[in-house]
């Protein structure tokens, strides 16, 4: 098992955070990982991204230019990672952020309405668990006691009350998008 | 012969020592020109080394400048530092052996030049360490260039018609700019051109250290010297120069003590 | 061995000097390399050392230098505009023969550059750096799990040698997390004891006096030819390198830190399609590995060096191979990343054209990697 993930949007929507879950998650099951971010001026307000590897072999390089999928929270990373998705790979986009949506054929392409979701949990802050629950729902490849595990690791202790509406709404992800899986 | 050697013969021969090199200073012939403040500021500094019996808690710091060579006469521990950075490897020192006296020798142009960054920053983190600033408004050891401290008017061979405010600006009075700082603990300006001069800057010195022994903060001690060959004069004429000319620029006192409460 | 976690290499390296016993650290913040400072100044303390911000990092490698001088185990970090400044400190340690560990987290340049990833200064770590006849021990860590061994390795080696040692990382190896694994390690088992440091001189020897002041021309030059001595025991006993599947290779890749985990990527999609790729990391760039290099020219018909830089390495490669085979450069400039893509494209050229690359870095409005 190799995957190998972009995550991209704007600064703030959380998307190191959702990487670091998936390669917290990753060591807990003894995997390989690595979690290579943008960082730079850019990091507050403008765009950011990460590169998450899970593998069961040791990660050759941290920086790739080809995906298995990729999660996309803003326009300009659409607009610069759909080409990147190896052909049969994943492209998962936010719904509300996403005006002109992926215009490739050969992916497996999900709207997500993460933002509503989030909004219909009271808390804007975890549309980046949403997409993570909408991921791991195509890509099983991670168990959710591991997630956790990473959630807990990555959210500072001074947010732990808020562990369990993130666990929500990465189950609320996880629905949304079944219905695609099993379609 | 060496000077204990000496020193026993003489006691052998009947005679009382009243007068005689501190065994901390190495015995050997200094470079320094005739009439050159440096001497006696390494033999007072010696002596009150001797004095408190701290040579074996003593590190000092060598300068670049005409003290770059302190380390062959003074019998201590030491280290040469690049040029401006003494306080900054004096910093390095005294944070890992707080409890050892350390100590900087720097002139003006170290000091006050290249080294400006260092000497505020070292006396703003308060650092308990002694810097001895030999201010004679002189490059020594370069041959007699313009320092930051050279007074308004003054030839050097890099200001031939004399220091000029418009082209050098003003004479940099470092030591007001340290006295003014809360890390500083004991600012003062000294000489040594006379024997009252000379007992006083001892004062100064045995101060500074028991403030150091106290961990009260940064002790600074100005020395306004002399340059005979760089001024082009002979010593008595510096000296008598150095009290018309610089003294007036450089007024001699203290610029700082801890107050009683804290002493 | 202690329990394995996720970390930026910038605090894998950070916790890693804690842990090998570093009594001082004294630095500056510059960016991409600002974690190390921040983490030891939260941590050092706590653990008995001192950290010191200092007011530049004039000052902060001169505080080393003190401080080493003091007998203790000593620290900075700083990336590359920071590094240059720091090359007259450097140059006094090495001529003083002090230990201590530099920390470079390169970044592009020249000049303000921009903050990202970097292996430009290869040259300046190399060859020494600063002015005079002299060289620092260079580790180039190439993973999160390496910032970390490297750290201990790097105090030991700077205590065995007395001198500098450099840690040559970049900015994505200090950013990016992998898991880190911290070995047990007991300082006062590695920690050398140092008879010539400045602690205060007891009666029963000489004043130690450490100095890089030698100003009769013949004793310079005795210093000069026992630095020498130490730096050809170095050349013999401390060459490191790694080989990824250079047994059977024809073609074989030299790259180091994180251009080295691109060939690998390289190297994947290489065997891929049948072709015999190899790599060989050079892990001390100084001393490089010259004569593993020199054999590995003879079964090669193509050493392709990658690099983040105009083409540095490759003079050292061309000089270990002495025109056995032919040696060809691979490399992106000013903070650009190359996509193991562009270097698999490039090295298929070489290829099929058999004829030399232009041995200049690429542009090609390619888009290199992320980030």
């Amino acid at each position: 098992m190799k995957e190998e993930v972009i995550i991209a949007g704007f600064g703030g929507q959380g998307v190191l955070t959702m990487g670091m879950v998936l390669a917290y998650a990753g060591m807990v099951e003894g995997k390989e990982v690595s979690w290579m971010p943008s960082y730079g001026p850019e990091m507050r307000g403008g765009t950011a991204n990460c590169i998450a590897i899970i593998s069961d072999e040791p990660v050759s390089s941290p920086i790739i230019t080809q995906y298995d999928t990729a999660v996309i929270l803003n326009q300009p990373s659409l607009e610069k990672f759909e080409s990147r998705v190896k052909p049969g790979g994943l492209l998962l986009y936010e719904s509300n952020n996403i005006l002109q949506p992926p215009t490739r054929t050969d992916l497996t392409c999900q709207s997500i309405p993460a933002a509503v979701e989030a909004s219909n949990l009271d808390n804007s802050r975890v549309l980046n668990m949403v997409m993570l629950g909408a991921f791991l729902a195509h890509r099983p490849i991670l168990d959710i006691t591991s997630i956790r595990a990473g959630l807990k690791q990555v959210l500072p202790e001074r947010y732990h009350h808020l562990l369990s509406i993130n666990e929500e709404a990465i189950r609320r992800g996880q629905e949304l998008a079944q219905q695609e899986v099993e379609a | 012969m060496t000077q204990l050697e000496s020193e026993l013969k003489l006691k052998r021969d009947g005679y009382e020592v009243v007068y005689q090199r501190p065994h901390t200073l190495v015995d050997v012939p200094n470079r320094y020109c005739p009439g050159c403040g440096h001497s006696v500021v390494h033999r007072v500094l010696m002596e009150v080394v001797e004095e408190m019996n701290i040579q074996s808690e003593t590190i000092g710091v060598a300068p670049v400048g005409c003290t770059v060579f302190a380390y062959d006469y003074l019998d201590v521990d030491m280290q040469g530092a690049a040029h401006g950075r003494a306080t900054a490897v004096a910093t390095g020192i005294k944070r890992m052996l707080p409890d050892k006296f350390v100590f900087t020798y720097q002139g003006d142009g170290d000091l006050a030049a290249i080294g400006t960054a260092e000497t505020i920053h070292t006396a703003n983190r308060g650092e308990n360490i002694l810097i001895i600033f030999i201010n004679n408004g002189i490059y020594g050891m370069t041959g007699g260039q313009m320092a930051p401290t050279t007074i308004l008017g003054a030839t050097t061979s890099t200001s031939p018609a004399g220091r000029s405010l418009e082209l050098h600006g003003h004479p940099l009075k470092i030591t007001e700019l340290i006295a003014q700082l809360p890390g500083a603990a004991y600012v003062t300006r000294q000489s040594v051109h006379k024997p009252g001069n000379v007992r006083k800057f001892k004062k100064a010195l045995l101060k500074s250290l028991q403030l150091q022994r106290d961990k009260a903060g940064l002790c600074l001690i100005e020395v306004v010297s002399n340059c005979p060959s760089n001024w082009k004069m002979t010593p008595i004429e510096s000296n008598r120069w150095m009290e018309e000319n610089i003294m007036p620029e450089y007024p001699l006192g203290d610029l700082k003590v801890p107050s009683t409460k804290e002493s | 061995m202690g329990e394995t976690v996720l970390m930026k290499g910038n605090e894998a390296l950070a916790k890693a000097a804690i842990l090998a016993g570093c009594d001082g650290y004294f630095g500056y913040p510059i960016t991409p390399q600002s974690e190390i400072l921040e983490y030891i100044s939260r941590e050092l303390p706590k653990a008995g050392g001192v950290m010191i911000q200092a007011e530049s990092e004039l000052a902060a490698i001169n505080m080393v230098y003190g401080a080493a001088g003091a007998g203790a185990r000593v620290m900075t970090s700083s990336s590359s505009p920071g590094i240059s400044l720091m090359q007259e400190g450097i140059s006094y340690l090495a001529s003083a023969e002090l230990p201590c560990l530099v920390v470079n987290v390169n970044r592009g340049g020249p000049g303000l550059g921009t903050i990202q990833p970097s292996q430009s200064d290869y040259f300046q770590a190399t060859r020494g750096g600063g002015h005079g006849d002299y060289r620092t021990i260079v580790l180039a860590p190439a993973s999160v799990q390496e910032m970390a061994d490297f750290t201990y390795l790097a105090f030991d080696l700077a205590d065995k040698y007395r001198m500098p040692v450099m840690i040559l990382a970049d900015g994505a190896l200090g950013q990016m997390m992998e898991k880190v694994t911290f070995p047990d390690y007991d300082p006062d088992e590695h920690k050398l004891p140092k008879p010539w440091a400045t602690v205060g001189k007891p009666p029963d020897r000489e004043r130690n006096i450490i100095t890089s002041l030698y100003i009769e021309p013949e004793h310079m030059e005795e210093i000069n030819l026992k630095l020498q001595q130490k730096y050809r025991q170095i050349e013999q006993e401390e060459v490191r390198w790694e080989e990824i599947e250079t047994g059977d290779a024809d073609i074989i890749l030299v790259a180091f830190g994180l251009a080295a985990r691109i060939s690998r990527k390289v190297i994947e999609l290489a065997r891929e399609s049948g072709l015999r790729v190899g790599l060989l990391q050079p892990v001390s760039l100084y001393p490089f590995p010259s004569p593993r290099l020199h054999q590995l020219a003879s079964q090669a018909q193509l050493m392709l060096t990658v690099e983040m830089n105009a083409g540095q390495m490759v003079e050292d490669v061309r000089l270990a191979v002495a025109g056995q085979t032919r040696v060809e450069f691979y490399g992106r400039t000013g903070g650009m990343i190359p996509a193991p893509e562009e270097v698999w494209e490039y090295l298929n050229q070489l290829l099929e054209n058999n004829t030399s690359g232009t041995g200049q870095p690429v542009a090609r409005n390619m888009e290199g990697a992320q980030p």
